[in-house]
């Protein structure tokens, strides 16, 4: 912009001062409008200023915008953002009508956000309250993703649904170690945001929140954070809070036959409505990081059974190393514990589910003292009374990581296929 | 005081000239009218019949704090602990459903209804310093004066309303601050910090929120009939969830309640201001 700035001339004053995204759209014909116009459209007007660094921002942002519409919803096998804020609503109207209208609204609100311009008609005029709440305004939309799925409490008696409720959507069976708190349970509605930046993620929430008065309350909320991509431009594995790699047993997601087996619900699974979308399962699991931080590295490994480093499985040198659990040190013994967490999970291999999890913090226990800190556990399977239930089943029971987490949250929501240009969330449902 | 009933009056008109930026001949229009405070917003035609009788309410409100009041300060000047408690937030409902009018009035709110911690020590008077002999102290010994000048506020209170002329916006987004009143410290329990009587205040501030929603239901419902629905139910919703907490002619304390109690009080609130504060459509964009 500098150099720019010194051979700016009176015909282009406007670009002598720092100019954002957004007053470049107001250029292109305001607001929502000037999206219509496209890349092209807009590309063509900085074209004729003849100002290409601009260009080049309007580049990134194109790269960092996914489309809210589409066959699935984004935000399950989008590869994770760097932040999390995920939000669980209950429906306080019991008028299905009522439900569709708050559908309808977040739909076009999602949409907004996701192409990162301000929600409504109302941001300008001085006698209402604005329409968007305006702290992602001018913002590159961050790669945001809003995801929305219903629980089990959606198929009560209320809006007379209770027959279209997918069997796949089963109430989780208690699990050993569990510890469930109400305020981490449940909800109608379950509302997963992705965005790289934070602050973004919760404009999404705050905003959907606001919409819904009147119709759906915040029933819990959960901020996460991974490293970001800023640190970590490689992309590699990220590390939860116990300093180990977590997801690297995570199937492709580029393997579109295999999305279909594992994380799709298909035609003929049942709920016809369901197809395309997944069930999303979400745990709040509280790692008790200062009994861990006073483990030995020996036992830390041997209850992961993974290196540390590394992340390659125990008597492996790489990550991706095959997890084999026949291997035997020289006593005889298996080398990878076969109450290991990498053990259980990845049994014999048969049962896949897809991990979104994020690492959380949520200040302090005052019971204790200690972080009230963790893993919000988040993942996308096509079926989780085949998938997740019987996984979760044999790691509650004998995970040596038991000795060091409690989960005390829990929700499963049966997330929408995608909606069409035109359509709402939920559509095929109501 | 004259001045300063001006510079509000003058404040609350800027922003109707503002709203119309898109349109220079409205803009014009508004800042003359700011000068005569003569009301020309669009889409209303009986603003003057409307804001009148928002001021004749707010009159009869007064006249009654006056006369409530009265019945309070004697029992206090007379040391009559228990009937002073007893006359306590039931006279402070008739302020509470006018509060936006009267803080648009200089100091008179403080003066009536600051808690202690909100002016200076030697400032603090009016209901709260009474609440605080009463309850903390159980005597009136000592806040004798306080209540003689409470009774004078709230004459002086009468006075500047009669002079006062009621803005169209003072009274929309009257409706939605008084509902901010409740969230941020009835429906918390830190309004009424020693007697406890929040509730009390929080029925006066959604009556008074309510009244200036019926004296624009009219008019609403011409320009977006769903709103005015939408509204009125979630008064409705409110009103019924308050209505589990009354005790006799008042209401439980607030000590009584239980967190899911303030919870599901406090999102009916929020589920009854946002669409509240969308009333502003009737001035106009």
């Amino acid at each position: 912009m500098t150099k720019e700035k010194n051979k700016g001339n009176a015909g282009d004053s406007i670009l002598e001062k720092p100019i954002s995204r957004r007053d470049i759209l107001r250029l292109a014909g305001v607001g929502g409008a000037g999206l219509l116009l496209g890349a092209s459209g807009v590309g063509a007007i900085l074209g004729a200023t003849g100002k290409t660094a601009l260009g080049a921002a309007k580049q990134s942002d194109q790269e960092d915008r996914i489309g809210f519409y589409g066959k699935h919803q984004s935000g399950i096998t989008t590869p994770a953002q760097d932040f999390l804020m995920f939000a669980a609503f209950d429906l306080t109207t019991d008028s299905v009508d009522d439900v569709r209208k708050l559908f309808k609204a977040w739909t076009v609100a999602s949409a907004a956000m996701a192409k990162g311009i301000l929600i409504g008609e109302n941001n300008e005029n001085l006698n209402l309250p604005p329409s968007d709440t305006g702290e992602a305004a001018g913002l590159n939309p961050s790669r945001t993703t809003i995801t929305f799925g219903v629980g089990p409490t959606f198929f009560d008696s209320r809006f007379g649904l209770a027959a279209k409720r997918p069997a796949a959507l089963v109430d989780l069976p208690a699990f050993g170690g569990d510890e469930l708190r109400e305020e981490w349970c449940g909800g109608d509605i379950g509302v997963q945001v992705n965005a790289n930046d934070m602050q973004i993620a919760f404009h999404a929430i705050r905003n959907l929140a606001r919409i819904a008065r009147g119709k759906a309350v915040l029933r819990w909320t959960q901020e996460g954070f991974q490293r970001t991509s800023g640190s970590d431009p490689a992309g590699s594995t990220p590390r939860n809070l116990m300093g180990f790699k977590d997801g690297t047993g995570n199937p492709d997601v580029k393997d579109e036959s295999l999305m279909n087996d594992v994380i799709w619900a298909q035609n003929g699974d049942g709920a016809s409505w369901m197809a395309g979308g997944s069930y999303m399962v979400v745990r709040r699991i509280r790692i008790r990081v200062e009994v861990w931080d006073r483990s030995t590295l020996g036992d830390q490994e041997a209850t992961f059974g993974r290196h540390r480093g590394s992340g390659a499985p125990i008597g492996s040198k790489n990550e991706l190393d095959p997890v084999d659990l026949n291997k035997k040190d020289d006593n005889g013994k298996p080398l990878i514990p076969v109450h290991s967490h990498v053990a259980l999970a990845r049994g014999d291999g048969s049962i896949k589910i897809l991990r979104r999890s994020y690492s959380y913090s949520s200040g302090m226990d005052n019971r204790t003292g200690q972080f009230d800190a963790g893993l919000l556990f988040i993942c996308y399977n096509r079926d989780t009374r085949k998938q997740f239930i019987p996984m979760q089943q044999k790691l509650g029971q004998n995970d040596a990581l038991n000795e060091y987490i409690v989960h005390n949250g829990s929700a499963v929501f049966a997330c929408f296929p995608g909606v069409r240009e035109g359509g709402y969330i939920g559509d095929t449902l109501l | 005081m004259r001045i300063k009933l001006a510079a509000v009056l003058l404040a609350s008109t800027v922003v109707v000239a503002g709203c119309g930026s898109n349109n220079n001949n409205q803009a014009n229009n508004a800042k003359e009218a700011s000068t005569n405070t003569e009301q020309s917003a669009s889409k209303v035609e009986n603003w003057d019949e409307i804001t009148g009788q928002y001021r004749d309410f707010a009159l009869d409100q007064t006249d009654k704090l006056i006369a409530e009041t009265d019945k309070f300060v004697q029992a206090v000047k007379t040391g009559d602990v228990e009937t002073a408690k007893s006359l306590y937030a039931p006279t402070r409902m008739y302020y509470e459903r006018i509060e936006p009018i009267a803080e648009a009035l200089g100091d008179l709110d403080p003066n009536i209804d600051a808690r202690e911690n909100d002016v200076e020590e030697k400032d603090w008077r009016g209901f709260h310093r009474i609440e605080q002999a009463l309850w903390v102290n159980n005597t009136t010994s000592g806040a004798e004066d306080y209540a003689s000048q409470l009774l004078d506020d709230t004459k002086t209170l009468r006075a500047l309303i009669e002079t006062v002329e009621v803005e169209p916006s003072l009274l929309v987004t009257g409706a939605v601050e008084l509902l901010n009143e409740v969230s941020s410290s009835k429906v918390t329990g830190e309004e009424e910090r020693y007697s406890h009587t929040d509730l009390y205040d929080f029925a006066a501030n959604v009556e008074g929120a309510k009244k200036i929603y019926e004296l624009l239901q009219a008019e609403l419902n011409k320009q977006d009939a769903e709103l005015e629905g939408q509204i009125g139910t979630s008064f409705a919703n409110l009103e019924q969830a308050l209505a589990a907490y009354k005790s006799g002619d008042g209401y439980v304390s607030y000590l009584d309640l239980k967190e899911e109690d303030t919870k599901k009080l406090s999102q009916l609130l929020d589920a009854l201001a946002e669409p509240l504060s969308q009333m502003g459509t009737i001035l106009g964009a």
